[in-house]
């Protein structure tokens, strides 16, 4: 049902400008809500929109930044910190989200799903 | 068992606490008490006249007594003992019968048998109710005699001056404080004391209280002069409330007072006596400290009895006496008396320091040998009293020069020896709650890493509080240690407090968080700087949050001006300012919340809170708020909230001041102002109190003659009485102080510190408050005035401006790539409105089950 052993297959989402440096949006993909995060140098990443921890599709509205070597956003929820390249939770392990590949074609922000 | 308690003062009621805290089982208590009330803190009685009430006074947490199943009988004196059946008797005729009897009656005030001091307004300072007396009879006086210039006495003096009485205090010794300080001292105290504009007289004897002249009474003394007043408070001392222990027979002093062991038994073994009351050694301790220490130890002794099986395993702790080292606060002048402070030891030597221009005098008595600190007296100053009292206790050796521990700390004088550092860990830092040094750096190894957290691990603090810099002291020293980083660095971004950023932001000019992170962070930041980045810039300059530089370092509730929900919508409220609105505007937001489908529900602050809105409805809604006349209430943001009021003068027949009018201009004064954290403020319209102030960030409450402005108050997880920082101002003072005020925290507090915690980690505490704000000592207050204007000044709405900015309302979407709706989102019926779905709910509803009402 949640398509992971179907080969990804690339979605453009929006025009880079549509997503503020150092912000994330939420795109649908697919039937999947999907956060995409630029940095304020124009590096992409793309994450479930849903945070497990707070059963909410929210993570789109974090806050971006790094702790230590990792890249994170940070649910508006609860807090808790997300890998932007793994989906990792850092504050808890046993949680974690979907990365997504995310590319820039000719000005527009793609997702590979 | 049953055990009976005579007596619920400071003393009994700690007896009360630590029974309670053992969890005895089979332990019946009863409590008879005179009082009206249950134990407050009498060492705090002079606050009743600087604007605490009874209330603030008790040292009873909420529901204590019905927690620990404790009988409380209040208004019930105890009038006789039986000790052979083992009985009671109280006043009004009921017997009870105990197994275990303590005595915790406390003392009396001594007034001096002289003709006429039972004429009427000649009081004593001891009860609430003495207090409530003297209040009553100070508004028909113009001058107030304290007879008695001792400790207490003084505490009376200050108490009427307050009162705005002309004020005399007369003293049978030649000097003030005679039983804790030595001439030198006394002369420098009663010169400051005089200074503050009360008449001191030492060496007066009086013979007769009479008819005044000019005045009610005329006091006469023995030296034939004379002095006219309207009201008398004799504080000449306290005697042991021993008559139920005499008339069954206990043993007493020679002066009075219940003679107990070093487990604080009377010679009859099941009966106990503990502080004021109780004579130990020959000795009555007249402080509270020792008083909880004999409580902590007769608490031991019946614990023991009870659990006799458990007697052999550990030794029980004993009364040994106490010292009567005190430091004080007496009408703002320092005095410190510790040990031998008149240096009676034979052949002790004396070290002195006095400065005359300063108005210092410290003086340490060193035993003959100059190997030991015996005593010390500091008036003026008496910042290293716990340092000395602690090197006095401990018998530590004196380093060569003694003389560096008062010398003014300059010419490269070294201090050192009076380092915390140096301390053992038996060493008593919390004497109010016999808390050593060891127990407080346990705390920190246990985790305990701030003030708030050693005061509940330890209870070290939370009595006088006068030790509270002395324990930071200790904290920060065990937590450098332990490798803890006792910084306040923000984050791992910047390695600056809040306030120290804030500083950087103000003074640098900086305006945008990419110049503040090339100049003074590194990395990208986070979600902790970015928001406290964001909030300094609009403190400081106030520009727009959601321009593109700052949009991205908001929170998600700044970010979309809304307040972020647990389904992940957004709810709205609407600026009603003062809590009035016409009733168009009510039937707006009733429209909108209807068209939205939106769950309403007012909130504490007088306003009207709309549930349930997606990030997309978010500017539909607002554009007709708007257009309506609505303005954005800040409800989402770190920054002024509401001012609640009452409805005042204009429609209330108590009313004095018309604080619905007063609340208007605050708001609109200060609304949007951004901050640490959020801020409550409230106007009540009188004494009554409708609108809460005292429990707000900021809070007026009308007098006959103005405004009294209290601060620092807090409901919430912790509730905190706000106090009051300065009474019967004019409008224009009120504001002016509330601008200081509101500057000088948003300058100097921690990251999601709010007032109350500000206020109670703030060195210096409430005097240094009215220091900053009230008499400008520093001289900042032109500055955070003009800081202050220059936000209000630049305040726009928000919302407006967000609804007139494309780019802006542009981010308010769903989705970047389309329209439609959270299915996640889903929201059920309960009485008449929406709520979210519970997970249960919304799995049905995903199965294709009709999702049914929960029943209310």
């Amino acid at each position: 049902m949640d398509g992971s052993n179907a080969p990804a297959c690339w979605h453009d989402v929006c025009g880079l400008d549509d997503i503020w440096p150092d912000t994330g949006v939420c795109a649908r993909i697919a039937g999947r809500q999907v956060a995409v995060f630029r940095l304020r140098d124009d590096r992409l990443f793309a994450l479930d929109n849903y945070d497990p921890a707070a059963d909410a599709n929210v993570l789109s509205r974090g806050l971006v930044g790094n702790l230590g070597e990792r890249l994170v956003v940070a649910s508006p929820v609860y807090k808790h910190h997300y890998d932007l390249v793994t989906g990792a939770c850092l504050d808890d392990p046993a949680l974690a989200v979907r990365a997504y590949r995310v590319r820039l074609v000719d000005g527009r922000v793609q997702v590979a799903v | 068992m049953k055990l009976v308690v005579i007596g619920n003062g400071m003393v009994g009621h700690r007896l009360l606490e630590e029974l309670s805290a053992a969890a005895l089982p089979d332990l019946h208590i009863t409590v008879l008490c005179e009082e009206p009330r249950p134990a407050y803190d009498r060492v705090q009685l002079s606050s009743f006249f600087s604007g605490k009430s009874a209330a603030d006074l008790s040292l009873v947490a909420p529901g204590f007594f019905e927690r620990s199943g404790i009988t409380l009988r209040l208004n019930t004196r105890a009038s006789a003992i039986d000790r052979a059946r083992r009985q009671v008797t109280t006043a009004n005729g009921d017997t009870l019968h105990y197994d275990k009897l303590v005595l915790a009656t406390g003392s009396y005030p001594f007034v001096p048998p002289v003709p006429g001091s039972d004429r009427p307004d000649c009081f004593v300072y001891r009860t609430i109710e003495d207090l409530e007396a003297l209040r009553e009879a100070g508004r028909r006086a113009r001058v107030g005699v304290v007879v008695g210039g001792g400790l207490l006495g003084l505490e009376a003096a200050k108490a009427v001056q307050d009162m705005g009485l002309v004020t005399h205090v007369v003293e049978f010794a030649p000097r003030l404080m005679a039983v804790q300080i030595d001439d030198g001292g006394g002369r420098l105290l009663r010169s400051k004391i005089e200074a503050l504009g009360v008449t001191v007289h030492t060496q007066k004897n009086t013979v007769e209280i009479v008819d005044g002249d000019t005045a009610r009474h005329k006091l006469r003394f023995a030296d034939g002069t004379e002095l006219e007043t309207d009201l008398i408070v004799f504080s000449a001392g306290i005697r042991p409330r021993d008559e139920l222990a005499r008339a069954c027979g206990l043993a007493v002093g020679p002066r009075g007072g219940i003679v107990i062991d070093n487990h604080c038994r009377t010679p009859d073994d099941d009966i106990y006596a503990i502080g004021e009351c109780a004579l130990w050694n020959g000795k009555i301790y007249g402080l509270v400290a020792p008083g909880y220490e004999m409580a902590r130890v007769c608490a031991a002794h019946l614990a023991a009895g009870l659990a006799a099986e458990r007697r052999a395993t550990q030794p029980l702790p004993a009364f040994h006496g106490a010292d009567m080292s005190t430091k004080l606060k007496l009408m703002g002048v320092e005095v410190a008396s510790i040990g031998d402070a008149l240096g009676t030891t034979p052949g002790a030597q004396v070290c002195l320091y006095s400065d005359e221009r300063k108005q210092v005098y410290k003086k340490l008595v060193i035993s003959a040998d100059g190997k030991r600190l015996l005593g010390a007296v500091l008036v003026g100053d008496a910042g290293e009293y716990a340092a000395l009292l602690q090197m006095m206790r401990s018998g530590s050796a004196l380093p060569d020069r003694p003389e560096l521990l008062i010398l003014p700390a300059s010419d490269g004088a070294d201090k050192s020896a009076l380092g915390v550092d140096a301390w053992p860990d038996t060493a008593p830092v919390c004497s109010c709650n016999n808390v050593a040094k060891g127990a407080v750096c346990a705390a920190v190894r246990a985790g305990a890493t701030s003030i708030g957290a050693i005061k509940s691990a330890t209870r070290a603090g939370t009595g006088c509080g006068g030790c509270v810099p002395l324990i930071t002291q200790i904290m920060k020293a065990e937590m450098k240690k332990q490798g803890l980083s006792v910084n306040h660095h923000l984050c791992e971004h910047f390695a600056y407090s809040r306030q120290e950023l804030y500083h950087l932001v103000r003074v640098g000019g900086i305006r945008d968080f990419a110049t503040l992170l090339a100049r003074h962070g590194k990395g990208l930041g986070c979600d902790v700087c970015k928001p406290v980045a964001a909030s300094i810039f609009a403190s400081c300059w106030n520009e727009f949050v959601l321009a593109r530089d700052k949009a991205a370092l908001q929170d998600t509730n700044d970010y979309f001006l809304a307040n972020l929900q647990k389904d992940g919508t957004y709810s709205i409220v609407p600026r009603i300012a003062g809590g009035e609105i016409t009733p168009e505007k009510l039937i707006k937001i009733g429209e909108v919340a209807k068209k939205y489908r939106l769950y309403t529900k007012i909130t504490g602050g007088q306003r009207i809170d709309l549930f349930g809105a997606r990030v997309d409805q978010l500017p539909l809604i607002w554009q007709e708020l708007i257009d309506a006349g609505f303005e954005s209430g800040h409800a989402y943001g770190k920054a002024v909230r509401t001012v609640k009021s009452c409805v005042g003068s204009t429609w209330c027949r108590y009313g004095v001041q018309d604080s619905v009018g007063m609340a208007l201009k605050i708001e609109h004064r200060y609304k949007g102002l951004r901050a640490p954290h959020k801020l409550k403020l409230a106007v009540s319209g009188c004494a009554r109190e409708c609108a809460e102030a005292q429990s707000k960030d900021v809070g007026v409450i009308a007098t006959e003659k103005g405004w009294n402005l209290y601060v620092c108050g807090n409901g919430g997880m912790k509730p905190r009485h706000a106090e009051l920082l300065a009474g019967d101002l004019d409008e224009q003072t009120l504001i002016r102080y509330i601008d200081r005020f509101l500057m000088f925290y948003i300058r100097t507090a921690d990251r999601l510190q709010r007032t109350s915690t500000w206020r109670d980690n703030l060195e210096g505490g409430l005097d240094y408050l009215k220091d900053v704000i009230v008499h400008d000592k520093l001289g900042i207050g032109a500055e955070l005035e003009a800081e202050m204007a220059q936000v209000i000044g630049s305040y726009v709405c928000e919302w407006k401006k967000a609804l007139e900015d494309p780019q802006t309302r542009k981010r308010f979407r769903s989705f970047v790539n389309g329209d439609g709706v959270d299915e996640h989102v889903v929201f059920v019926e309960e009485r008449g409105q929406i709520r979210p779905a519970t997970p249960a709910e919304k799995q049905a509803r995903f199965k294709g089950i009709a999702v049914v009402n929960e029943p209310a």
